[in-house]
């Protein structure tokens, strides 16, 4: 099984949610499940629609492995709740494809909340 | 997908997607565009002259931060002839408030500007924590906000200042718009938007960013590796405010113009004389001399409520009469010092002790 190495960030206040820590690295699987399924095994892949890793299939895994509390504050209707910026290599996601963009190995995406007090 | 080409030099990559056109641009273009636009709204709507000396709110947080650090690069670019300071207010919050007082002391190290810090305990005699622990969680965002607004005025008196800066959005501003329209003050509706407010005997305060999107300021912040602070209050959010929040965010994701067109819709509506007529007359306050639409002004009645372990008297009519009903100021009850207008304004200058 080929797997994609990744760095994350969180800023902006969001970083809360996840134990406080801003930088976290992992390691995907670079086929996933079609239905964002983050906790379906590699050997159980072969049963199901499969699909490369993207960004919608991070934002799950993220909410399913990393997070720590208030799930609702980082997602809604399947994506990032409004209001939360993200960076695909320093890039506006927006610009890239949002959920659909591929990860790709290296991959650095930055969340931040423009949700807290100014 | 292949990396797109900015929209305004067609040379450099572009990063972001503007909320308000739909542009895609570079990252030295953004920086360009987003500092001439709030040059922009300085100069469309005569906010400085040359000499002016500027106080900016400065809590510390995204859009604080950004307004200083942009201040000063318009001040040295377009030479403003513009004295800045930054003034933070110190509502006594434990965990909140005393780790973002250090992010304004590091600003005020980087931008190499006077700061000024005035707390609730030494205005009030009261801190935030202490309020919280007498009246509970509950309303507790009224006494700050009150308590806030006016030792903002008494800080940029101090430094005696001409004007005040703060760092309210476009979205702040939206959001205020929806809120007074769902509430129906409609005295509030008519000012929410306005970039500047000035009363008779209270300082000059305005919005330069009032133009500016929340995800703009902090894309800047982003990549000018801005140092900010970042953390909700501990004590409960506005929760009303929370709401509206959400709802225009939820909008914004549908229709990015929402935000602007909504503060459109605010300056566009129009108040009826026979509405105006019914609101009331700014005078001073009879206890500590800043600007009231009653005898007493909203931060004494406060103040007198929790002093006199009725803190509920500031918030509804009827306990406000109950606290009548107990009899006349007991002595050395805590007072707030004389409001002093800064100087070329005619106002005595009495000072109350406590």
């Amino acid at each position: 099984m080929t797997t994609i190495s990744l760095r994350i960030e969180f800023g902006g206040g969001l970083e809360l949610l996840f134990s406080n820590e801003k930088r976290h690295t992992l390691t995907l699987p670079s086929m996933v499940s079609s239905d964002n399924n983050s906790k379906t095994s590699a050997d159980a892949l072969s049963g199901v629609n499969t699909k490369p890793a993207d960004v919608e299939y991070l934002v799950f895994y993220l909410r399913d492995h990393l997070l720590q509390e208030r799930p609702e504050l980082f997602m809604e209707s399947n994506t990032v709740r409004p209001g939360i910026l993200v960076l695909i290599n320093d890039t506006d996601w927006e610009l890239e494809g949002e959920g659909e963009y591929v990860l790709q190995n290296n991959d650095e995406i930055v969340f931040i909340s423009t949700l807290h007090g100014g | 997908m292949p990396p797109k080409t900015c929209a305004l030099c067609e040379n450099a990559k572009a990063i972001l997607k503007r909320p308000k056109t739909g542009q895609q641009i570079c990252k030295d273009c953004f920086f360009y565009v987003f500092e001439t636009e709030v040059h922009n709204t300085i100069t469309q709507a005569n906010l400085f002259a040359r000499g002016d000396r500027v106080a900016i709110g400065a809590s510390g947080g995204k859009d604080s931060t950004v307004l200083a650090y942009v201040l000063k690069t318009l001040n040295e670019r377009y030479h403003y002839g513009l004295h800045l300071f930054l003034l933070s207010i110190d509502e006594g919050i434990t965990g909140y408030r005393d780790d973002s007082l250090e992010t304004v002391k590091r600003n005020q190290q980087q931008y190499d500007m006077p700061l000024k810090i005035l707390s609730y305990d030494e205005l009030y005699g009261w801190t935030m924590d202490r309020i919280v622990s007498q009246i509970g969680k509950k309303n507790n965002c009224t006494f700050c906000g009150v308590f806030r607004r006016q030792a903002l005025d008494r800080g940029a008196a101090a430094l005696n200042v001409d004007h005040i800066v703060t760092g309210h959005n476009a979205d702040d501003i939206a959001e205020t718009v929806l809120m007074n329209i769902m509430r129906g003050d409609i005295a509030r509706l008519g000012r929410c938007t306005s970039i500047v407010t000035q009363g008779e005997d209270t300082i000059k305060r305005s919005k330069p960013f009032k133009y500016a999107y929340e995800k703009e300021i902090v894309m800047y912040a982003y990549f000018k590796k801005l140092d900010y602070f970042s953390t909700e209050c501990i004590y409960s959010p506005d929760a009303y405010r929370g709401h509206a929040r959400t709802f225009l965010k939820d909008l914004e994701a549908a229709r990015p113009s929402a935000i602007i067109d909504i503060i459109h819709s605010g300056e566009a509506f129009e108040i009826r004389e026979e509405i105006k007529a019914t609101q009331k007359i700014q005078q001073t306050c009879k206890r500590c001399g800043y600007m009231s639409s009653n005898d007493l002004c909203k931060a004494c009645t406060l103040l007198e409520g929790l002093e006199r372990g009725m803190a509920s008297s500031g918030i509804t009519d009827r306990a406000r009469k109950k606290l009548d009903a107990e009899g006349p100021l007991p002595e050395n009850l805590r007072t707030i010092p004389f409001y002093q207008p800064p100087s070329g304004n005619p106002n005595p200058t009495i000072t109350i002790g406590s």
